[in-house]
C-alpha cells in the first residue's frame, strides 16, 4: 500500500449521504419500510443485516441503479435521483461477484472509464491505471482476463477499477462474501486504508461482523427492510437487543437447530 | 389484454432504446474501433455462409423453375426469374434470418449474460451508458454491413442459378442467354428495393436483439430465455415487416 493516490479534483472532497424515509416495494412485495440514516462524510459506515434483510436493495437506491417508491436518497447537496448526479459526485459501487468486464483485461478493465471520459492521453491512462493497480498489489495482473483470477483477486481489481474512478463514495456490496478469513481480512484493511489514502466516505453492506466491528465508524442493523439499530462498534459488542445479539453472535445448538424452529414457524 | 399491454410496452421500450441511443450518434467517430469490430464480427464472420446458402437458394430456385419453365417454353426467362426473386425478396430475406439466428442470437446472449452479471449496472455507475457503448456500434455496423451482405447474397444466388441452367441437361440454357434475360428485365430498381429491405431488416433485428438483451432480468437461466424471445421475434418481425415493406415499396415504385 505504499504508493498514494494521485489527487485529483474529485478525490478529497468526501460527501455525505441521507437516505430519508425511503420505501421501496416490488410488484406487491415491500422490501424496504421507511429506511432512514446518514452517512456522514469522510466515514466508514457498515449497513449490516440478515440474508434478504434489503441490504443490498438500499445500496441500489444509493448507488442510483434504482429508485425508491417513496422518499429520498440525497448525495451530498444532490438528490441520487437527479439525472445528472454521476456528473456532479463520482459514486463507485464495488458489486459483490466484482462485475469485472470478461471480454476486457483487467488492464482494459481499469483504463474503460478514464478513455470513455477522455480523462487524459493514453500515457496519463497508463499511469492512472498501474496507479491503481500498484495500490491494491496487483501489477503483475494487469494483462491477465478475469476468467483468470482468484475471488480475492477479481475484488481487488473491482476495488482498483472503482479508485481509478477518483470516487467521493465509494459503496461496497458483500466485499468479503465468498473469501476466506484472511481474505476477509485483507479487504477490510483495503476499505480502511483507502479512507485514510484518499479521504472517501464508505459505504459498506456487509453481513460480515470481523469486518463492521473491526473498521467501521458506525454501524446499522436492519433486518425485515426496517433500520433496528444504529451505533458505533463498541455500541455492538454486547447489545441488549437479543435478536441483535443473536445476530452478531449466533450460538451453534445441533440439539435445537434454528431451521427447525423455521420448521414449526410456519406450520 | 395483459398481453397486448405487455406487446405495447416493449414495443415503446424498444423506441425508447432506439431514442436514446440516436443521441449518441455524435460520439460514433470516436468508437471507431468497437464499430470496426462489429463490421467483422456482423459482416466478415457472416459471409461464409451467407455466401453457401444464398448459392445454394439461386440453384434450387433455377431447377424447380425450369422444369416448370419448360413447360410453358418460358425457358429463356429463367433468368429473370431468378434474378428478381433473389433481389427483391430471396436475398435480403434470407441475409435477414441469418443475420437473426447467427448475429441477433449472439447480440442477445452477450447483453443478457453482462445484465445478469451486473456489468450493465457497473458501466451504469461508471456513468458510460450501455446504450452509447453497446447499442449504437452495432446498430451503425449492422446498416453498413445488410447491403454488402445482400449484395453479394444476390450474386451468389445469380450465379448458382446460371451454373445450374447451364450444366443440368433438362434445362439447358447457357450462361449468356440466362444473364441477358436477367439483364433486360431487370431494373436497378429492383435492386435498390431490396437493399432497403434488408437495410430495414437489419436494423429491426439488432435493436430489438439489444432491447431483449438489455431487459433480461433474474439468473442466468433468463439467457436462454432471452435468445428464445429473441430469435423468434426477429424471425416473426422479418417476414410481417417484409409484407408491409414490400406493400409501401411498390406503392411509392
Amino acid at each position: 500500500m505504499s504508493p498514494s493516490y494521485t489527487a485529483s479534483p474529485f478525490v478529497g472532497k468526501t460527501v455525505g449521504v441521507t437516505v430519508a424515509n425511503v420505501s421501496k416495494a416490488y410488484d406487491n412485495t415491500m422490501v424496504l419500510h421507511n429506511v432512514s440514516l446518514e452517512v456522514r462524510p469522510g466515514e466508514i459506515f457498515c449497513l449490516m443485516g440478515p440474508s434478504g434483510s434489503g441490504k443490498t436493495v438500499l445500496l441500489k437506491q444509493v448507488a442510483g441503479l434504482e429508485t425508491p417508491t417513496s422518499g429520498e436518497v440525497r448525495i451530498g447537496e444532490f438528490s441520487a435521483a437527479d439525472p445528472d448526479i454521476r456528473e456532479k459526485v463520482h459514486t463507485a459501487l464495488v458489486f459483490q461477484a466484482g462485475a469485472l468486464f470478461n471480454s476486457l483485461s483487467v488492464y482494459d478493465n481499469l483504463a474503460l472509464y478514464p478513455r470513455e471520459h477522455r480523462m487524459g492521453t493514453e500515457a496519463e491512462i497508463r499511469e492512472q491505471v498501474m496507479h491503481a493497480l500498484a495500490i491494491l498489489s496487483l501489477e503483475r495482473a494487469a494483462e491477465r482476463m478475469p476468467s483468470e483470477l482468484s475471488g480475492g483477486m477479481k475484488k481487488r481489481v473491482a476495488i482498483a477499477r472503482a479508485l481509478v474512478m477518483e470516487p467521493q463514495l465509494l459503496l461496497y456490496d458483500e466485499p468479503t462474501a465468498e473469501l476466506d478469513p484472511i481474505l476477509s481480512a485483507t479487504i477490510s484493511e483495503i476499505i480502511a486504508t483507502l479512507r485514510e489514502e484518499i479521504a472517501v466516505t464508505s459505504l459498506v453492506v456487509t453481513h460480515d461482523r470481523n469486518l463492521a466491528l473491526g473498521i467501521a465508524d458506525r454501524i446499522a442493523i436492519i433486518m425485515d427492510g426496517r433500520i433496528r439499530a444504529t451505533g458505533t462498534p463498541a455500541d455492538f459488542h454486547h447489545h441488549p437487543d437479543p435478536v441483535i445479539a443473536n445476530f452478531l453472535n449466533p450460538v451453534i445448538d445441533p440439539k435445537n437447530p434454528r431451521f427447525k424452529q423455521l420448521e414449526n414457524s410456519h406450520e | 389484454m395483459n398481453h397486448l399491454s405487455a406487446i405495447f410496452g416493449h414495443i415503446g421500450g424498444t423506441l425508447l432504446l432506439l431514442v436514446r441511443t440516436l443521441k449518441f450518434a455524435g460520439t460514433l467517430p470516436r468508437q471507431r474501433a468497437r464499430f470496426i469490430e462489429q463490421c467483422y464480427l456482423i459482416g466478415y464472420t457472416s459471409l461464409p455462409i451467407v455466401t453457401i446458402l444464398s448459392f445454394f437458394i439461386g440453384s434450387v430456385l433455377a431447377l424447380q423453375s425450369g422444369y416448370s419453365m419448360e413447360n410453358f417454353g418460358a425457358k429463356q426467362f429463367i433468368g429473370t426469374l431468378v434474378g428478381l426473386t433473389m433481389a427483391r425478396e430471396l436475398g435480403p430475406v434470407m441475409v435477414a434470418i441469418l443475420i437473426a439466428g447467427r448475429v441477433g442470437s449472439a447480440i442477445t446472449a452477450e447483453l443478457a449474460s453482462m445484465k445478469v452479471y451486473q456489468e450493465i449496472d457497473a458501466l451504469v455507475t461508471m456513468n458510460i451508458p450501455p446504450e452509447r457503448m453497446l447499442v449504437l456500434p452495432r446498430l451503425a455496423a449492422i446498416l453498413v454491413m445488410m447491403p454488402v451482405l445482400a449484395i453479394i447474397a444476390n450474386l451468389c444466388g445469380w450465379y448458382g442459378g446460371a451454373l445450374v441452367c447451364q450444366y443440368t441437361h433438362s434445362i439447358s440454357v447457357d450462361s449468356e442467354s440466362y444473364f441477358s434475360a436477367l439483364k433486360t428485365y431487370m431494373k436497378p430498381r429492383d435492386i435498390i428495393d431490396g437493399l432497403v429491405k434488408a437495410e430495414f431488416f437489419g436494423f429491426v433485428i439488432v435493436l430489438v436483439c439489444c432491447y431483449i438483451g438489455l431487459n433480461t432480468r433474474g439468473g442466468p437461466r433468463e439467457i436462454g430465455v432471452s435468445l428464445t424471445k429473441a430469435i423468434v421475434t426477429s424471425l416473426i418481425l422479418i417476414l410481417v415487416l417484409d409484407y408491409f415493406v414490400t406493400k409501401g415499396l411498390l406503392l411509392i415504385s
